[in-house]
This record gives structure tokens, sequence and C-alpha cells, in this order.
């Protein structure tokens, strides 16, 4: 699938390819990206580094939504829409989100001057560098591009009055030169007019999405759905860790976790909607992360895996919850490979329908008849696909809620920021993954 | 007489689930019963039973507005319930307790 204009990114090979080899986190995906060379792909460790930044703060970085890279042409949209609500927290053209460029208006992306400055007040303080320091690395290079998108963005860097873009440490001149309360307008003004910039291109995209590819509405509707639903489940998230770290009450921790428990439930049901209008997009995975989706089962997390993440997370426990857990892992790893069996079931059994060949002369009007006595077979064999998503769906909740049921107020706090964190490092993981430099 | 049929079978055995050939709900279910838990079950098949068609509907009639009627599980005689049910059972650590009280499971 052609990443270039116009055509939207659904396929997750393609989506790699148009990522492959980009430099470092803040620079926008380009189509004709491999016009650069290796040498000027930016080292993501090194990049990392000069930022005063480990590895490791970035995937702990409890603001997943710098990280939440997904693979098709739908998201970049939804995490800029996420980023939205961030306002004057983090700009979306500073964080690299993948897929198709040409579905995003270029201007939107060009890392700016006030939303650099606008990082410095995300938590790891030292951030400011590395935006300044990818421009360094990616803009004077990407000179010989004849992509339209990186002629735009250099003009934009000449008018922007940057420092000298070949210096790599240009950071403490540029902020001399305008003071904070000015770009941090500045950056709201560009931040609101390319909301609505955005808003105007997914309107065209949804349009073009469905014309060109086929994607169904219910699909592209969903992953914007889910892209706000995740978007609320961090703010909850960061909600519960503080009062966590402040030693609540357990009546505050109570709230905040059914809130969150509600919530889940929230995405559920979203799910359940979704399903009935394109099932197979929700059990592809593709609104989420590689990574998440390598390792996802029937459409979702696996409950009994997630039961032993949190082993040796929450002691302590009496012997009464830990045998509790145990059953609760116990079951729910039957009812999971129960419903494996039963998917295995339906797929077997589709293939014989479909595999069943009336041999005669073509064009006969048996084979006709055959022909489409097998699909309307096979049709109502995939209608199952949405009860076992369902059922599937049914068991991670009811895994989630017995798990509370089972542990304290305080250990059900620490049990949902465990999981979320993993789900969140997750995430990141494959955003690093996709931003490696490759050879 | 479905209505009776299906009362007179679901008592036979401690554990009699309702099916019908080519579910793969059903299957799943009896997966979990049989293949996991080890329970020992009846399985009937609607789709073979010449009272089927009545006995189908008596079952969606029992198991509620909008629930499939296969599979359908009775333990003791008494109707659980679906999937959706047996599962959630399942999780709660309701149904072995229920099996053994049945005489379905031998520890």
């Amino acid at each position: 699938m052609e990443s270039r204009l116009g055509v939207p990114v659904s396929s997750a090979a393609a989506a790699e390819n148009a990522r492959g080899g980009m430099s470092g986190f803040a620079a926008p995906q380009h189509a004709t990206h491999n016009n650069m060379q290796p040498s000027q792909v930016t080292d993501f460790g090194a990049l990392a580094q000069s930022a005063g930044f480990r590895i490791e703060d970035l995937t702990n970085l409890s603001t997943n939504t710098l990280f939440n890279l997904k693979s098709n042409a739908h998201t970049i949209i939804n995490d800029s829409l996420q980023f939205g609500n961030y306002g004057k927290s983090i700009s979306p053209s500073n964080i690299t989100t993948t897929a198709a460029v040409p579905v995003v208006d270029p201007e939107a992306l060009v890392p700016q001057k006030g939303a650099q400055l606008n990082l410095v007040t995300i938590r790891t303080g030292n951030v400011e560098n590395w935006g300044e320091s990818t421009m360094a690395d990616t803009s004077p290079r990407t000179d010989t591009s004849t992509d339209p998108d990186t002629d735009e963005r250099n003009q934009m860097f000449e008018q922007g009055q940057l420092a000298d873009p070949t210096a790599s440490d240009s950071s403490d001149r540029s902020k001399d030169k305008l003071d904070h309360k000015t770009l941090r307008r500045l950056a709201q003004n560009r931040e609101a007019a390319r909301k609505s910039r955005l808003r105007k291109k997914i309107e065209t995209y949804s349009v073009r999405a469905r014309a060109s590819s086929g994607s169904s509405t219910g699909a592209l509707a969903f992953d914007m759905e889910y892209a706000r639903w995740l978007e609320e489940h961090n703010k909850y998230i960061n909600e519960l860790r503080a009062a966590v770290n402040a030693h609540a009450s357990d009546t505050d921790l109570r709230s905040i976790v059914d809130n969150i428990m509600a919530h889940y439930d929230e995405i559920f049901k979203l799910k359940g909607v979704a399903a009935k209008a394109d099932v197979f997009h929700v059990l592809s995975g593709m609104w989420k992360t590689p990574a998440e989706r390598c390792f996802m089962w029937l459409g979702g997390f696996r409950s009994s895996e997630l039961l032993k993440l949190l082993a040796g997370q929450l002691e302590p426990l009496t012997e009464q919850q830990l045998a509790g857990i145990a059953n609760l892992q116990q079951s729910s790893q039957q009812a999971e490979d129960a419903l494996s069996q039963g998917m295995e079931a339906l797929q077997q059994s589709l293939a014989e329908t479909l595999a069943s060949g009336s041999l005669g002369p073509a064009g006969s009007s048996g084979n006709v008849a055959n022909y489409m006595g097998q699909m309307a077979m096979a049709m109502g064999k995939l209608g199952t696909l949405e009860n076992f998503l369902r059922q599937a769906d049914n068991l991670r909740l009811q895994t989630l809620q017995q798990m509370q049921r089972i542990l304290t107020t305080r250990q059900s706090a620490r049990a949902l920021l465990a999981i979320s964190d993993y789900f969140s490092r997750l995430r990141a993981l494959s955003s690093l993954w996709l931003a490696r430099p490759r050879e | 007489m479905a209505e009776e049929r299906v009362t007179k079978l679901a008592s036979e055995r401690a554990v009699v689930v309702f099916t019908k050939s080519g579910c793969c709900m059903c299957h799943t279910v009896m997966t979990l019963l049989v293949g996991e838990l080890a329970v020992s079950a009846a399985v009937h098949e609607l789709d073979r039973d010449p009272l089927g068609r009545e006995m189908e509907k008596e079952l969606a009639r029992r198991l509620g507005r909008g629930a499939p009627a296969v599979p359908a599980v009775f333990i003791g005689g008494r109707l659980v319930g679906g999937t959706s049910k047996v599962m959630a059972m399942h999780l709660k650590g309701e149904l072995v307790p229920l099996l053994k009280n049945a005489g379905a499971l031998w520890l």
C-alpha cells in the first residue's frame, strides 16, 4: 500500500516501511525519508543521551501518549487528538506519531519554537534539548529531499529564526530570544489552529478512507474512540498514582479505583459496538500498537498473563488472598484455553465449509447453488466471531472485577497501576522499536 | 412435550449440556467442562433430536431474552445457564463447588 499523499496506509507492513529509518522522535515522517543517508538517521540511544535522558527514563514516562504509536494511518490523527487535550504540556509536533504523513497537514507537524519550549512543562525537564537537537539533525540534511513536506519544513525553519541548525547545543541561545509567556500564547494559538486543521483532515480522511481502502467508518470511529478512552484512562491512572503516593485514604482510593473499573467497562462496551460494525477490525488489533498486537489474544489482553505479572508485586498477601489469586489465574487460564479451542473449531469448520469443492463442469447451476450454499453456511459461522470476542472481553472484565474482590483497596490500586504501566511500556516499546535506526 | 423432554434429559446425569452440531461456542463449554475440569457430561445435540426445534425454543425461553439457546448447561438437573454464566461462575470459583455438590467431580 502506498504511503504517499491521500492514500491511507492501513497495513502494518506498509506503515513500517514509511517509518523505517526516520531520525529519532521529533521528526515527522516523510514518505521519501530514504533520501536521508543512513548516517543522518539519529541513533536513538545517542539522541536520548544527548538530551540528558536514559532510555529507561523514556519508557517510564507515564505520559504514554508520547510513545503511543500505532501502525495505521488513522492513528496519527488519534494521537494528535489525544495530545490536543494536553494543550499546554505536549505539542503533537514533538511527538513521533507514525503512519503516512501526507494524511496530516505537514505544517502541523513542524517542530516549532513555542511548541518546543512547551516541553519544559513535562515532568522530565531535560526534554528541551531533545527537541532541538533532533531538529538540528534533521533539518539541513533534508534539503536534498524532493518531498514537498520537507521543503515546507525547511521554509518554516528559516522563518522561525531558529538557532543555527547545525549546532547541537543551541538551546540556551534560542531560549533567550523570546519570552516564555509569548511563546506559550503563540503555542496555544498554533495548537488551536492545528486542532481545527486536524478535525478538517479527519473529515476529509474518513471520506477518503471509506472510498479508497474500504476500511469501514466503524473501524475509524472505534480507533478514535479508543484513542480518547486511552487518554482518559491515563488521566485516571495519573490521579490514582498521585493518590497512592500521597497515602490517600482507602475511601479516596476506592472511588478512583471504581472509576477506573467503570471506565474499563466502557471500553469493552465500545468494543462490542465496534464488533457489530466490523468484527475483523477489532480482532485484528490494528487499533493497538504493533507490540501489543503481536501478543494479543482474541482481540485483547490475556487475563491469566496479567495475573502472572502481578505476582510478587502485590505483597504482602494473606494465605486466603494468595489462594484466591492462584485460583483466579487458573480459572481464567482454563476459560481462555476453552475459548481458544472453540476458535480453532470455528476455523476448522469454516475451512471445511469452504474447502468442500464440487468438481463438476464449470458454470453448471448445481455448482452455483453449492457455492452459494457454502457461502451462506460460512457467513453463519463468521457470525459467531462476535460471540467469541464478547466472551473474551467478558473474561477480561470479570477477571479484573474478581481480582478487586480478592484484594484490598490499596492492593487493587497498586494492581491497576502495575497493569497500566505494563501496557504503557509495551506501547513505548513499540515506538522505540519502530524508531530504531536501521542499516 | 418439548418442555418435559428437556427436563427429563436434564436430570439423567449430573451434568447435561444441550448443544448443536457445529456450534463452536458449545465446543468451548464442553472443552471447559470435560477437557479442563474432567467432568463427565451428557451431551444432547438438538439438531439430531426429532423434537429439537421445539426444545431449542424451550431452552431459549428458559435462558432469557436475547441469549442463544445453546449451549445450555444443566447441573444437578437445574439450569445453570449459557456460556457467559458458566464462565462467570468459574471465574468466581463457584462452578467447581457446584459440580462437586452434584457429584460430577471426584476430588
